[in-house]
C-alpha cells in the first residue's frame, strides 16, 4: 500500500522537478539528485562487484575513463582484466564479448555511440539475439550492449542516427531507453541480470541532466521490470508515448497544454521490446486518443508499431486518427538550424496533441 | 643501407630482399624505430635533412633520386618555386586550423571538430603531387585535405560554420567534406569506412583503362587514415583486394600514435604497421611523418608507382598531433614531455629551415606568405560569418538524386512537385 501510494506521488514529482525539490522532501526521506551519468555509473560498480563475472569492454572506457565518463573509476576499482580497453574493431570485440558470453561471463560490451555498432550488427544479431533459438536453448548470451543513441548537437548524419526501431525489430534481443536516473539505474541493473542480450540505448543529452531519486534507487538490489512502461504524468484527454530524451519534452509539452485545458497523459516507455502494450491500451482506452513521440526517422519506426498495436487492439475506442511525431526523414543535417527542423520540438508535440483534440485545424499530410 | 640495393624497393612480391631491407631499418635504428611514450626513441629527433639520409627513417630511397641527386648542381630535393609552394600550403593548413579552434570556442562552430595540427607534412607532402583528377579519401581530421586538395578556404570555413555556401551546402559540417570537383570524397565519421571506398575510386580508375578503353586514364587515389585504422578488418580486406588487382592507390597511415586516450602500443600486437604491406604483397614503407620533404620524396615514388600500374603501396607516416584528438578532447593522458619532443619537429619550422639555410628563398619572402595566408584566413572566416544559413526548403533537399524517391503522396501525384513538400520538418 505504502509502495502504491510512493509510486504515484513519485510520478506526480517528476511532472514538477526542478521548481519543487522542497516539496519532494516532504515525501520521501532523502530526496538526492543525481545526474544519469552518475546513475549509470554507480549501476556498473555495483553490479561489478556483485558478480565478478561482469566486465566491461569497449573504446576508451578504462583510461580515458570513458568517452562520456560513464565507467569513470572502474578501471582504478576492477583493474584492467575487467575493463579493457578495446582496439577500434568493433565488429572483433563485440565478438569476443558474444564468444565470452556462450561461455558463461558477462560481457557489459560499449559503442562509443550506438551508430558504430553497425559495424558490429551482424555480431549483435546474428551471433547474440539468434543463439538462444538456434540451439534450442542450449546456449544463452547473457551480453549486455550500451551506448549512446539517436541525436547529440551538432554531430552530423553518421553521428545521429536512433537505432531503436532497428534493433526492436529483431526477436531474440531485449531493448531498453531510460530516459531519467531512476530509470537508468533499474533498467541497467535489470539488463545485466538478464540472461538474454540486451540493447541499452542511452542518450547523451541526458547524461548531465540531474534527476532526484529516493533512497530505494540508490539501493545496490533496485531494479526495474523488463516489459514495463510507466506513467510519467497521469491525464484523460491524450496520451503521449515517448521514450528517452522524447520524455522530457513530452513532460514541457503537457505542461504547455495544461495551460490550454488538455490533460495528457506522458508514458516512458522504458522498454521498446518488449512493448509494454497493455499499458499503452489502457492508456489509450481511457483517454481515446494517441501520440506518438520519437527522435528517429518516421518510417518503420517505434511511433509505428505503437499505432498498429492500438488500432489492432483498441480501435474502437480511438476517437482521432494515431499521431505520430518522428525525426524528419532525412539523414541528419549539420547546420544548426536545419538540425533544429529535423528533431522534433516541444511545439510539434503540442501542435500534434492539439490536432488530436480537434483544437485546431487539421493540416495537410506534410505539415 | 638501402643505398647498396640495386634492385628497386618496390617489388610487389615478398621477396627476402624485402626481408633483409626491414632488417636494415631495425639495424639501423637502436631498439625500436619509434615507440610513442617510451623514452627510447627514434634516432632522428630533430629535422634532418642531412642528403645522405643516414638517419634511416625514409626506408625507400628509389633510383630517381639518386639521379636527381647526381645530376642537380645544388643537390637540393625541391626548387624554389615548390619550397613556396609547399610551405604555403602547410601554413595555410595550420593558420586554418588555429582558426578552427577559436571560431569553436566562440561558438560559431560545433559539433565535432578534429584538428591537424602537426600532421600538416603528410597532406602537403603527398597532396600536392596530385593532379585535379586524382582522388583523395580523408577521415573526420579532413580539414587540411580538403585545403591541399584545392578545396577553397572560404568553402570549407563556411562549412564549418553550417551556412549554405558551404562545401556540403551545411549539411556535412566537419567530418563530412566533399567535391566533386577538386575529387575529394570524403570525410567519413567511422574509421576504416573510406579505405574501402579510396580502393574503389582506385578500381574505377583501372576499370576506365582496361575496360572502358580510356586509355590515359592514370588517376590515382590516395586513401589517408590513422593508426587505430590499421586494426580494423576493412583495413585489412582492402590491403588484400588492392595488391590482388593491382589497384593505383597509396595506403598513407598517418600514425599519430594516438587513439582519442588510446595509445597505438596498447592496442596493437605489432606496432609496425608499414610491415602489413608485405604481408600482402605489396611495398610497405615508413617516413619521417614531420618531414615534409622525405613524406614528398616517397609519395613521388608510391605515386608513380601506382600511375604505372604496378599497384599499390602501405607509406606509414610517424607523424603528431599537437592538439587533442577533437576539440572536446581535453587532452590529459599524453605525456607533456612527449608534446614537447614532437614540437621541437614542427614541420612548417623544419621547411623554413630548409628554405632559408639553402637559400632558396627569404625570410621576408616567407613573412609575406604568412601575412598573405592570415588575411585569406579571415576572409573565409568573414565570409563563412556573412553567408547565409540554409533556408528552410533545404532540409529535404539532396537525400535523392531524384526526389520521386519520397513517393506519392496521398493525392496521386509525387510529393515532390507539391509545392508546398518542402515545408515539412520534424513530422514529414
Amino acid at each position: 500500500m505504502l509502495a502504491i501510494s510512493r509510486q504515484r506521488i513519485l510520478g506526480q514529482c517528476f511532472q514538477k522537478i526542478r521548481p519543487a525539490v522542497s516539496e519532494l522532501r516532504s515525501y520521501s526521506s532523502a530526496a538526492k539528485q543525481i545526474t544519469v551519468r552518475e546513475a549509470l555509473n554507480s549501476s556498473l560498480d555495483e553490479e561489478m562487484s556483485a558478480d565478478p563475472k561482469v566486465f566491461l569492454m569497449g573504446e576508451e572506457v578504462g583510461e580515458y575513463q570513458g568517452a562520456y565518463k560513464i565507467t569513470k573509476g572502474l578501471l582504478e576499482k576492477y583493474g584492467p582484466e575487467r575493463v579493457l580497453d578495446t582496439p577500434i574493431t568493433e565488429a572483433g570485440f563485440t565478438g569476443i564479448g558474444v564468444g565470452a558470453a556462450y561461455y558463461g561471463l558477462k560481457p557489459v560490451v560499449e559503442f562509443m555511440t550506438f551508430n558504430f555498432s553497425m559495424q558490429a550488427i551482424d555480431h549483435i544479431i546474428n551471433s547474440a539475439a539468434k543463439s538462444n533459438y538456434m540451439s534450442a536453448g542450449q546456449i544463452s548470451v547473457p551480453i549486455v550492449f550500451r551506448g549512446p543513441n539517436g541525436a547529440a548537437a551538432g554531430v552530423g548524419a553518421q553521428h545521429s542516427q536512433c537505432y531503436a526501431a532497428w534493433y526492436a525489430s529483431c526477436p531474440g534481443l531485449k531493448v531498453l531507453s531510460p530516459y531519467n536516473s531512476e530509470d537508468a539505474r533499474g533498467l541497467l541493473k535489470a539488463a545485466i541480470r538478464d540472461p538474454d542480450p540486451v540493447v541499452f540505448l542511452e542518450n547523451e543529452l541526458l547524461y548531465g541532466e540531474s534527476f532526484p531519486v529516493s533512497d530505494e534507487v540508490l539501493d545496490s538490489s533496485f531494479s526495474l521490470p523488463i516489459g514495463k512502461a510507466k506513467i510519467e504524468r497521469e491525464g484523460n484527454d491524450v496520451t503521449i508515448t515517448a521514450f528517452s530524451k522524447m520524455v522530457g519534452y513530452a513532460l514541457k509539452a503537457a505542461e504547455i497544454l495544461e495551460k490550454d485545458g488538455i490533460n495528457a497523459e506522458v508514458i516512458n516507455l522504458r522498454s521498446i521490446r518488449p512493448l509494454d502494450r497493455s499499458t499503452i491500451n489502457a492508456s489509450v482506452r481511457k483517454t481515446n486518443r494517441l501520440i506518438t513521440v520519437e527522435e528517429g526517422f518516421p518510417q518503420h519506426g517505434v511511433g509505428a508499431e505503437i499505432c498498429s498495436s492500438v488500432v489492432e487492439e483498441s480501435f474502437a475506442y480511438l476517437d482521432a486518427p494515431v499521431e505520430r511525431i518522428a525525426g524528419a526523414d532525412v539523414p541528419m543535417p549539420y547546420a544548426a538550424n536545419l538540425e533544429r527542423m529535423a528533431v522534433p520540438q516541444v511545439e510539434d508535440i503540442v501542435r500534434a496533441a492539439k490536432r488530436a483534440c480537434y483544437r485546431s485545424v487539421p493540416l495537410a499530410a506534410t505539415a | 643501407m638501402a643505398f647498396s640495393a640495386p634492385t628497386a624497393n618496390f617489388t610487389p612480391l615478398n621477396t627476402p630482399f624485402l626481408r633483409s631491407h626491414d632488417n636494415t631499418l631495425v639495424s639501423s635504428l637502436s631498439p625500436s624505430p619509434f615507440f610513442g611514450s617510451t623514452a627510447k626513441l627514434r634516432l632522428s629527433s630533430s629535422p634532418n635533412f642531412n642528403l645522405h639520409r643516414r638517419s634511416g627513417s625514409v626506408v625507400a630511397v628509389s633510383e630517381a633520386v639518386k639521379e636527381k641527386k647526381f645530376k642537380s648542381t645544388r643537390n637540393l630535393l625541391i626548387t624554389k618555386e615548390e619550397g613556396l609552394e609547399l610551405y604555403e600550403d602547410m601554413v595555410l593548413g595550420r593558420a586554418f586550423e588555429d582558426m578552427c579552434a577559436q571560431m569553436y570556442y566562440r561558438g560559431k562552430m560545433f559539433g565535432f571538430v578534429h584538428l591537424y595540427n602537426g600532421q600538416e607534412a603528410v597532406s602537403t607532402g603527398f597532396i600536392k603531387l596530385l593532379k585535379l583528377q586524382d582522388s583523395v579519401v580523408s577521415t573526420y581530421r579532413d580539414h587540411v585535405h580538403a585545403l591541399s586538395k584545392g578545396v577553397p578556404a572560404r568553402a570549407v570555413m563556411s562549412e564549418l560554420f553550417g551556412k549554405t555556401t558551404g562545401c556540403c551546402r551545411g549539411q556535412g559540417g566537419s567530418m563530412h567534406m566533399f567535391s566533386r570537383e577538386h575529387n575529394l570524397l570524403g570525410g567519413f565519421a567511422f574509421i576504416g569506412e573510406g579505405i574501402p571506398v579510396a580502393t574503389g575510386a582506385a578500381f574505377t580508375s583501372k576499370y576506365k583503362r582496361e575496360v572502358l578503353k580510356e586509355a590515359d586514364c592514370d588517376h590515382v587515389t590516395l586513401a589517408f587514415f590513422g593508426d587505430g585504422t590499421c586494426n580494423n578488418g576493412q583495413f585489412f580486406e582492402c590491403l588484400n583486394m588492392a595488391a590482388l588487382w593491382k589497384l593505383p592507390i597509396v595506403f598513407v597511415v598517418e600514425n599519430n600514435l594516438w587513439a582519442i586516450g588510446m595509445s597505438h602500443l596498447r592496442s596493437t600486437s605489432d606496432p609496425q604497421i608499414y610491415k602489413k604491406g608485405p604481408a600482402f604483397g605489396m611495398p610497405g614503407v615508413h617516413v619521417d611523418g614531420m618531414d615534409v620533404l622525405k613524406v614528398r620524396e616517397v609519395a613521388k615514388d608510391a605515386i608513380a608507382r601506382a600511375r604505372r600500374g604496378e599497384g599499390p603501396t602501405l607509406v606509414e607516416c610517424e607523424t603528431y598531433r599537437f592538439r587533442g584528438h577533437s576539440l572536446a578532447d581535453p587532452d590529459e593522458l599524453r605525456d607533456p614531455d612527449e608534446k614537447a619532443r614532437y614540437a621541437m619537429r614542427d614541420p612548417i619550422a623544419a621547411l623554413k629551415k630548409y628554405i632559408i639555410e639553402n637559400n632558396l628563398a627569404s625570410e621576408a619572402e616567407l613573412k609575406a606568405i604568412d601575412k598573405k595566408i592570415d588575411e585569406v584566413v579571415e576572409d573565409a572566416v568573414e565570409f563563412a560569418d556573412e553567408s547565409p544559413v540554409p533556408p528552410r526548403s533545404q532540409l529535404l533537399e539532396n537525400v535523392f538524386a531524384d526526389p520521386k524517391g519520397f513517393g506519392i503522396g496521398p493525392d496521386g501525384r509525387y510529393r515532390c512537385e507539391d509545392p508546398k513538400f518542402t515545408q515539412g520538418t520534424a513530422h514529414v
